[in-house]
């Protein structure tokens, strides 16, 4: 690892384009990229909140298994593209998204999209831990019993295997029948990573997830975002830079609602081809 | 001004331009203090009168108490003119209104509030919600006087034969001849007087769930319903049951409506919905200003003691259980 | 950190079977049938305000004339006749009630917003208070009753106005601390940094600025109140005669005074068909009176909690 623990916990700044973590057959060329198979597909997104226009075309290509990092500026953009990807905004009465994301073969904005079972694959993580005001048990067991029939024993054992999952289970086993909101704020975070993994989905979303935690608890998710990349595809918005180049193999960068420049995160933070993302990188703007 | 402070505050001399400052105010020094003494009494004031009432009841009801024993708790014959004095029949009424009333307006009021919190769109929720609101602000009255010439011959004629008729008709608790008088029909009125506070409390409280919380429930895949019943319900279960606590003491000390629509003078406990009854707030309505005798009088101010005790003890319990509903939504937000 | 949770995932994977799935169109259903009936039960709500209105209306308005406002209360059974007096009766009463219940009401609030706050007086006071709003309306009666009916051996118009004023002294404290409370700290700092002596913070500027709402407070206070009955039934009774004076016996103090909850009640559970019909007249009165009074402190004030 290029920064330490130590750094993190320390808040160093870098002012120098940080050096990227070597990734196990991690991509570095646009030709190897494209041969990669696209998890989701994004092809000219716009959102609107009611009138005002805060995404303008966007085009991704999620790479599956593996981790995106979207960065900009606060404001950018980032959060309210990837809540696209779950159709999260629906909850919201003049929150609308144009254009077209392609997941499973199909459009998913498209009218007649199974939100239910869009939202079961694609799972989110928010900014804030919000645990449910239920047990431990109980919390990662709601994505279960939502979806799955199961048996009581199935029913342990499957909430088992995704804090295992989330490496969390060493920590709690032993609490299970403890309110979520008892746990410190990076355990509640794991959680949260523990209930969405149990409804087994392809596809996780990160919305911030380290801003609310502390640095050990944030090395701790990193780790663990590592270890999930094998068994899903992660996408992780972030506003420290730092963090998208640790844990991602390609990198968004977003700036006023655009998608600026995307493609591998080392060629992102040595040879950004925008002098917008080059600036961004180089901390001239934030 | 002397020389001195025109050095030591050369700009107001300067301003000024003037020897003299501009005269202080005299301040009238105890103003503050009576004020506040003021405010304090006015607050004081509510404080005197709960226990000036609490006082007056039971000192004007001191001669039924000690005369009467625990007669009123144990007989169901309410009949001063003969001498007997049993509260049950009265007591038994306004219990079993209540619970009707309850029965039919919390699911009304949980589904009301869950429209108006999720479902519905900002401009038609304003409109459901202020009529709900107007409801609450109807005179008990004029829901005497809608229930008796609009709901009774409706019950009488239709409802309550149609209630017979099902496979519910079998049952004990719906028989008798249908009058459209009745705690059936008090209870169903009051059901929709309650409505509106029982409806805006639990809204109220509905709001405060994070919206956080809601969203991760939503983005596991739960419909809006799944989201409500397992997470919003728990957040918001103290402060429902408070709302239902209120509604339950409204319903108690309900007079006007109850009294047109129960029946009136009946000394035995109804054996059915459909049969007349009455409660006690319609017992002190019909009888309190024709009691000439002392005793009588002491012991209908008896049963308002009765009554008020009640109502304080379900009023205390609503509040505790707010005040844990915005004790927990304030930890969590 | 969990190093023996080497590679979790794919050894769970192995272990666990395919779980078998739930229904999404049932649950798809249960969320629309519970939909359909929260709409079912606005629906009711609104059915019966509308029904009410509309029935006041329809046997109400044949009874509203000039001599409705203008004449006394007919004999049983004869025509003409009004409710004047009790019209005019319930205004007096209210006003009467207005004037101990809003004053103090109001600084009871102001003790409550600006000096009580967290303190366990404060706190104590706001528990009698709800306890006090919750009390029901015919024991306020009862109250008033032993108070002022009892020891004086007659009723009258004055021991209504002690009635309504207990219940109106709740509901004003709590309406008007609400509205206070809306007041943002900044003002009330502001007031104080200027070095104002506390009454005159108060009173010019944080009360200056939630003049509106504590108006429309009030007059919603006032106006709940009026069209209350039950603090009536043996405080202010009723009386067929004109309000005379203040002590004789057909005084606000020193005798029965007629107003018009008491008399549409009398009125609609007697079997004579012309007082029925002035009944239901009266009725149309009171509630168009509190429900435009309330719909338009809505408009002119866009605030709700003015009816607990």
């Amino acid at each position: 690892m290029a920064l330490t623990m130590t750094d993190v916990a320390e808040g160093r700044p870098t002012i120098a384009p940080p050096r990227v973590a070597e990734v196990a057959g991690g991509q570095r060329t646009s030709e190897e990229f494209d041969e990669l198979p696209s998890k989701l597909s994004v092809r000219g997104l716009d959102f609107f909140y009611g009138e005002e226009r805060a995404l303008c075309g966007n085009s991704l290509e999620i790479k599956e298994h593996r981790v995106t990092a979207v960065i900009g500026p606060s404001g950018c953009g980032k959060s309210t593209h990837i809540r696209c990807y779950n159709r999260i905004y629906e909850l919201y009465r003049d929150h609308k998204a144009g254009g077209e994301i392609w997941f499973g073969g199909r459009n998913i904005l498209e009218p007649g999209t199974d939100l239910l079972e869009l939202r079961r694959r694609i799972g989110m993580i928010f900014q804030k831990p919000s645990p449910f005001p239920m047990t431990v048990f109980d919390n990662i067991a709601y994505g279960l019993r939502l979806h799955f029939k199961l048996s009581k024993g199935e029913l342990a054992d499957r909430v088992e295997d995704a804090l295992r999952r989330a490496a969390l289970w060493d920590e709690v086993k032993h609490k299970l029948k403890e309110p979520g909101l008892a746990l410190s704020g990076g355990q509640q975070q794991r959680l949260s990573i523990a209930r969405a993994i149990a409804a087994e989905p392809e596809v996780i979303l990160m919305d911030e997830p380290c801003s609310a935690i502390d640095p050990v608890a944030t090395a701790k998710i990193e780790e663990l975002i590592e270890q999930l990349k094998s068994q899903y595809t992660i996408v992780i918005v972030t506003h420290n830079m730092q963090q998208a180049a640790r844990v991602s193999e390609y990198t968004a960068f977003f700036y006023e609602g655009y998608v600026v420049e995307f493609g591998p995160t080392t060629q992102i933070f040595e040879n950004p081809r925008e002098k917008q993302t080059e600036d961004y990188i180089t901390g001239r703007f934030s | 001004m002397s020389t001195l402070e025109s050095e030591v505050t050369p700009g107001i001399a300067r301003r000024r331009g003037v020897a003299d400052a501009a005269p202080r105010r005299r301040v009238f020094r105890p103003a503050d203090p009576i004020f506040r003494w003021l405010t304090i009494a006015c607050g004081a004031t509510v404080a005197v009168a709960m226990f000036a009432l609490a006082g007056v009841l039971v000192v004007d009801s001191w001669q039924a108490i000690t005369t009467l024993g625990l007669e009123p708790l144990r007989t169901t014959a309410w009949n001063p003119g003969g001498g007997e004095y049993g509260a049950l029949t009265s007591l038994f009424g306004t219990f079993v209104t209540t619970l009707i009333a309850m029965a039919i307006a919390v699911p009304l009021a949980l589904a009301i509030a869950l429209l108006l919190v999720e479902l519905i769109h900002p401009l038609a929720g304003r409109v459901v919600g202020t009529t709900i609101e107007m409801l609450a602000a109807v005179p008990s009255i004029i829901f005497g006087m809608w229930g008796i010439f609009v709901v009774v011959p409706l019950m009488q004629k239709y409802v309550e034969p149609w209630i017979q008729e099902s496979p519910l008709g079998r049952l004990s608790v719906f028989g008798g001849t249908p009058m459209g008088l009745g705690v059936f029909t008090a209870g169903v009125v009051l059901a929709l007087m309650i409505l509106p506070f029982v409806t805006a409390v639990t809204r109220d409280v509905l709001r405060m769930v994070p919206q956080v919380v809601k969203e991760a429930g939503h983005g596991l895949g739960a419909t809006t319903f799944e989201v409500m019943r397992s997470i919003s319900m728990r957040y918001a279960l103290s402060g429902i049951a408070g709302a239902v606590f209120l509604g339950l003491g409204r319903a108690l000390g309900e007079t006007m409506a109850v009294t047109f629509l129960i029946g009136g003078d009946v000394n035995t406990i109804p054996r059915s919905l459909f049969d007349p009854g009455t409660t006690i707030a319609a017992t002190l309505a019909n009888t309190f200003s024709e009691a000439t005798d002392p005793l009588h009088v002491s012991a209908l101010i008896e049963l308002g003691l009765i009554l008020f005790l009640i109502t304080m003890v379900f009023q205390l319990v609503a509040q505790a259980w707010l005040r844990r509903a915005r004790r927990m939504s304030g930890s969590r937000a | 950190m969990s190093a023996g949770a080497q590679t979790p995932s794919q050894r769970s994977v192995q272990t666990l079977a395919p779980a078998r799935r739930r229904s999404v169109a049932r649950r798809r259903v249960v969320n629309q049938l519970v939909t359909a009936g929260a709409w079912v039960a606005a629906t009711i709500g609104i059915a019966v305000m509308g029904w009410i209105v509309v029935t006041v209306v329809r046997r109400g308005i044949g009874a509203i004339s000039w001599s409705f406002f203008t004449e006394l209360p007919p004999g049983p059974g004869e025509a003409g006749g009004g409710l004047a007096n009790a019209i005019v009766g319930t205004v007096v009463i209210t006003l009467g009630a207005a004037l101990i219940g809003i004053p103090v009401g109001f600084f009871a609030a102001v003790y409550l917003a600006e000096f009580g706050r967290g303190g366990r007086v404060a706190t104590a006071i706001r528990t009698i208070t709800n306890v006090v709003l919750g009390v029901p309306s015919i024991i306020a009666g009862m109250f008033a009753f032993a108070i002022l009916v009892k020891p004086l051996g007659h009723y009258s118009g004055l021991a209504g106005s002690l009635a309504l004023a207990f219940i109106m002294l709740p509901v004003m404290t709590r309406t008007a601390e609400d509205i206070l409370n809306l007041v943002p700290n900044d003002l009330r700092e502001s007031a104080l940094a200027i070095g104002a002596p506390r009454w005159k913070a108060t009173m010019g500027v944080i009360v200056r600025s939630a003049r509106g709402g504590l108006i429309t407070g009030a007059i919603l206070a006032v106006v709940r109140v009026s069209g209350e009955t039950a603090p009536l039934l043996f405080t202010a009774l009723s009386s067929p005669y004109w309000l005379e004076g203040l002590f004789g016996p057909a005084g606000y103090a020193g005798g029965p005074t007629a107003n018009l909850t008491k008399t549409v009640y009398d009125f609609a559970t007697s079997p004579y068909q012309n007082w029925q019909d002035l009944a239901w007249g009266g009725a149309l009165l009171i509630i168009v009176a509190v429900l435009g009074v309330n719909v338009l402190a809505r408009l002119v004030f866009q605030r709700g909690k003015e009816w607990h």
